[in-house]
């Protein structure tokens, strides 16, 4: 992909894949355009050049919303719920294309974040940041997406919170998704992922599995010493 | 280099269309029409200053032009001393105790910081100062009304040369902008917009109720001209000359000579006003409007006074339009409240300064010329039009009276439709904005 | 005991149903104005001109079912126009945006320019409303004119007071109570409501969750010729249509819009209220409602009018400012945007 907000790109010709029931991560530090990849991918920003392909057919030149149909997910990082609406009605929002199975898709997205169950009722504004982030997950997964995209969804989350957060994610992947993570906090992201994207200025600059980036030396130090 | 041509064209294109209105239809016309865009160009360079260059969305235009217009009642009317002596003791000390309480205010404002006790305080501030203000200020309102309503009814002027009271109408209009910024100043610009109409409103109802300041709808006329009139230069001989060399009567070339007079003073108001604002723009001044504009948060995270930078636009704008509204009332002669409404004042300034090319002033200029001329035209030539067809149709015929009816509203529909179509195909207007980068010359 | 009942009849007759009245008119128009900012995202300067070309559509198909002979019985034809009045103005809105608004909004435009946008729109639709009636404007009010006239009024309790009852009004209150709760139930239950709701909460959100934008701005602008349409005709019916008459429309309604919040419906009907009401409260005649209750000696000699009549228009200007000024979120807290 290349591509950027006007004026000069951010990404210059980076690719990612990911399979299903796989976990991929992208880290890299910042500016790299991790997030921007991302939302090149949901099509929120126009590619001046490259493509989008899901589940083998190309997606580039749908609108976001189409996207969602085919069966991409996003989770953006920042305003990822509906504020005024309650869990509810934000879950409902994600059944908007998948009536039929909305009622299923529920019970399975409050069997994995049960405390969404329990606030079903609450004004999504209300909620904490963690629970924040469990509804912005939760309603993703509403959508029935082949493949999911979260852009760093442990941001401003409390260290052990973020271990329950991963062992989410790797309940969701089990489901037969296709995750895809971009985030801050690479040393734990990896842990968790199959395959791991590092991104410098837009291009691919390492890839490898999840504990071959951890173990490799020079992407140890050039960038996961420098996270706090 | 083209494009400093191309600027020079299209003046000169103006020039012609108005040249060619004084060969075809009258040369009275024709100067009437340049009188009111000089006019017009003012207030655009003063909207100018706000959207172009600051940014800034002032919907409260006529507020502006309606304070400046009161300001050469206030200034160069003569004065009803009669009025004065019943009541203008009694007007200073309302004023007087007015100022006190607001400063009391803000004092209190800022001097008591426990919420509890502040909110009382301030409270009985307002409360004792309307009072006490109040006690003043309706009986010598009621007194200067009484007195000769017919022919009076308000306090008059200072009596002072209209120029003074020009200068006066950018002093009183700065003078109520500058409260205006401070308090809107925190807006978002939805928020400015809705704010600052209703203002603007709220102005133009007190000059339509407060008969002792302007005698409110009952109108103020005869107002003093730096001109001479029609009638006194009539009989002088070089324009009897004149006028039978160009084969008019006395009457038409005097009036034409005394329009212009106006023209060259008019014209004379808009250079200074032209210069001082070029100038500024090419100051650090300039530079640092254009940089808040194209980039708020950038700028405040600099550290640099956004809120300041906006206030002293808003001013320095709102003054100049207000010189527009001076100017205005005193070509007219009178000061009309009810004649300010937002179509005329507001909306199509701001078309003027769109199609002419926001952010710059040669555009501001330009546009007024060209929109006034067409807003005129499309009433005087529309009319004429539909005679032309109509002359076709049989007299009272149902679809002669429509056309007849039709041209002035069309009118709205045509300024409505430049607006959308040149912020569609041509945003940046007929003379766009440069930008500051030279290149070549 | 009569002169509270004397008093309380004044008080209704002339400052709480017309209070109603205009609160309903106002609401149905704040509420409009309100849809139109928290989806589209911008304050629509053309809204008061919206109410008035309804209006005059509905006008003008009432002036042709009249010829042809067509009428509603006790109630004003215009009733039985307005279907029709609804769909045309639909069709304008719809233009318009399809024409004007929409390239603008796939550029992410700022919205002062959809401001400027609204206020060429609001100049065409000027002239178009005064070459469709005239701008003269004309009066449509036919059918029964009073449920309840003053003389039946007395006659049936025997007050010196009369509570007249016109049927203009019984009308903008029903119809404005009906609207507005068939808003909020489709807003609150259907599908395409909540999709309203989600996407004037977080755009982008709304996008990721599937929702065709186009579709939603295109039932927005639907609404909205239902409630200016409606709001216009109600206003019409109870004053006369003149097109200058709408044009002072507009900031009572942007008025009660902020006042209750931008953005926010229940916040619409609540500032349509706080508005009208101030405006015919602040320049009431408190006097005769003070002397019914009031023992003889302490009866007030001034007609008791805060206010003139004349600052009627300047009064909702003037909550305007101030709660902007003070609480710019509006006293139901508006969309932040």
């Amino acid at each position: 992909m290349i591509g950027g907000y006007g004026g000069s790109p951010i990404l210059n010709g980076c690719t990612i894949s990911v399979d299903r029931g796989e976990i991929a991560v992208v880290v890299g530090p910042n500016g790299a355009g991790k997030s921007t990849a991302m939302k090149a991918i949901a099509g929120m920003l126009n590619l001046t050049s490259g493509n989008v392909v899901l589940a083998g057919k190309s997606i580039t030149t749908l609108p976001t919303q189409m996207r969602v149909k085919a069966g991409m997910a996003l989770v953006p990082q920042n305003d990822n719920i509906f504020p005024t609406m309650t869990v509810r009605e934000n879950l409902d929002m994600g059944a908007l294309l998948s009536r039929d199975t909305a009622a299923q898709t529920m019970k399975e997205v409050f069997d994995l974040f049960p405390i969404l169950a329990e606030k079903r009722n609450q004004i999504a504004g209300q909620l904490s940041g963690g629970q924040r982030q469990q509804l912005a997950m939760g309603r993703a997964l509403m959508t029935r997406p082949t493949a999911l995209m979260l852009d760093e969804p442990t941001a401003g989350v409390s260290p052990n919170v973020m271990d329950e957060m991963f062992e989410k994610i790797r309940g969701v992947a089990e489901l037969g998704l296709a995750v895809l993570i971009v985030e801050q906090n690479a040393a734990s992201a990896l842990e968790v992922a199959d395959i791991g994207y590092v991104l410098v200025e837009g291009r691919n600059r390492f890839t490898g599995s999840g504990q071959d980036l951890l173990n490799d030396p020079e992407t140890r130090r050039s960038f996961l010493g420098a996270h706090s | 280099m083209i494009t400093r041509h191309r600027d020079i064209l299209l003046f000169l294109g103006m020039a012609l269309l108005l040249i060619l209105v004084g060969v075809f239809q009258s040369w009275q016309l024709a100067l009437t029409i340049f009188n009111l865009c000089v006019i017009s160009a003012v207030m655009s360079i003063g909207v100018n200053v706000q959207w172009g260059v600051a940014g800034m969305f002032n919907v409260g235009t006529m507020g502006f032009a309606a304070l400046g217009g009161l300001a050469v009642v206030l200034f160069s009317a003569p004065p009803v001393t009669e009025a004065w002596s019943l009541g203008g003791p009694g007007l200073l000390v309302a004023f007087v105790t007015a100022l006190v309480t607001v400063i009391a205010y803000i004092f209190a404002k800022g001097y008591f910081n426990d919420a509890q006790y502040r909110w009382m305080i301030l409270f009985g501030i307002v409360v004792v100062g309307f009072y006490i203000t109040q006690r003043f200020f309706f009986p010598a309102v009621a007194a200067i009304e009484g007195f000769d309503a017919v022919k009076y009814g308000n306090i008059g002027g200072l009596g002072l040369p209209t120029p003074v009271a020009w200068f006066g109408g950018a002093l009183l209009a700065g003078l109520v902008a500058w409260p205006v910024a401070k308090l809107t100043g925190s807006l978002r610009t939805d928020y400015l917009a809705v704010a600052t109409f209703g203002i603007s409103e709220i102005v133009v109802a007190v000059l339509k109720n407060e008969d002792w300041l302007a005698r409110g709808v009952k109108n103020i006329s005869g107002l003093p001209r730096p001109v001479p009139y029609e009638v006194d230069i009539r009989a002088l001989e070089w324009i009897q000359n004149l006028a039978t060399s160009m084969d008019m009567s006395a009457r038409d070339m005097s009036s034409i000579v005394v329009k212009l007079c106006y023209a060259g003073l008019f014209l004379v108001v808009l250079a200074l006003v032209y210069w001082l604002t070029e100038t500024l723009q090419r100051a650090p001044w300039g530079r640092m409007m254009r940089a808040i504009r194209d980039n708020e948060d950038a700028a405040m995270a600099m550290g640099k006074d956004v809120e300041g930078r906006h206030r002293q636009a808003f001013v320095l704008g709102s003054a100049i339009v207000g010189i527009g509204g001076a100017m205005l009332v005193t070509l007219d002669g009178q000061f009309t409240p009810g004649s300010y409404q937002p179509l005329r004042f507001t909306f199509i300034i701001w078309i003027m300064v769109i199609v002419g090319g926001s952010g710059n002033y040669r555009g501001a200029i330009l546009g007024a010329f060209v929109i006034w001329f067409a807003w005129i035209q499309a009433e005087t030539g529309g009319a004429w039009v539909a005679g032309l067809l109509a002359e076709n149709l049989t007299e009272g015929s149902a679809a002669r009276d429509v056309i007849e009816e039709s041209a002035a509203y069309l009118r709205y529909v045509v300024m409505g439709l430049i607006l959308i179509l040149v912020m569609r195909f041509a945003p940046h207007g007929l003379i766009p904005e440069k930008t500051h980068t030279r290149v070549g010359n | 005991m009569t002169d509270i009942l004397n008093a309380l009849v004044h008080l209704t007759n002339l400052m709480i149903l017309p209070g109603l009245a205009y609160a309903s008119q106002l609401a149905l128009g704040a509420m409009g104005v309100t849809l139109i900012f928290s989806v589209l995202r911008f304050s629509n300067f053309a809204h008061a001109e919206t109410m008035s070309l309804g209006t005059a559509f509905c006008i003008i198909v009432t002036l042709w079912f009249q010829q042809l002979g067509i009428s509603f019985g006790f109630l004003p034809t215009a009733l039985l126009a307005l279907p029709f009045a609804i769909v045309l103005t639909a069709i304008f809105l719809i233009l318009s945006d399809r024409m004007v608004y929409r390239h603008f909004r796939r550029r992410n435009a700022k919205p002062e320019i959809f401001m400027i946008l609204s206020s060429g729109i609001m100049l065409i639709i000027n002239g178009m409303t005064r070459l469709l009636v005239g701008p003269k404007g004309r009066i449509i009010d036919d059918g029964e004119r009073f449920l309840v006239t003053a003389r039946e009024f007395k006659e049936w309790s025997g007050l010196a007071e009369a509570l007249v009852i016109k049927n203009t009004v019984v009308l903008t209150i029903i119809i404005a109570i009906f609207i507005c709760s068939v808003l909020f139930w489709f807003l609150k239950n259907t599908e395409t409501g909540k999709s309203m709701r989600a996407y004037s909460d977080n755009r982008d959100l709304a996008l990721l969750s599937g929702v065709d934008p186009e579709r939603i701005v295109f039932i927005t602008w639907i609404l909205v010729a239902v409630l200016a349409t409606l709001g216009g005709v109600l206003f019409g019916l109870d004053k006369g249509y003149r097109p200058f008459v709408f044009q002072q429309l507009l900031l009572p309604v942007f008025a009660a819009a902020v006042v209750g919040g931008l953005g926010n419906q229940v916040g619409a009907i609540v500032g349509a209220v706080v508005i009208a009401f101030s405006e015919i409260g602040l320049t009431f005649a408190w006097k005769r409602f003070f002397s019914y209750l009031l023992p003889a000696d302490l009866e007030p000699t001034s007609m008791m009018q805060i206010l003139s009549t004349e600052y009627k228009f300047a009064v909702s200007f003037t909550i305007l400012v101030l709660v902007l000024l003070f609480k710019p979120s509006g006293l139901m807290g508006g969309s932040q945007r």
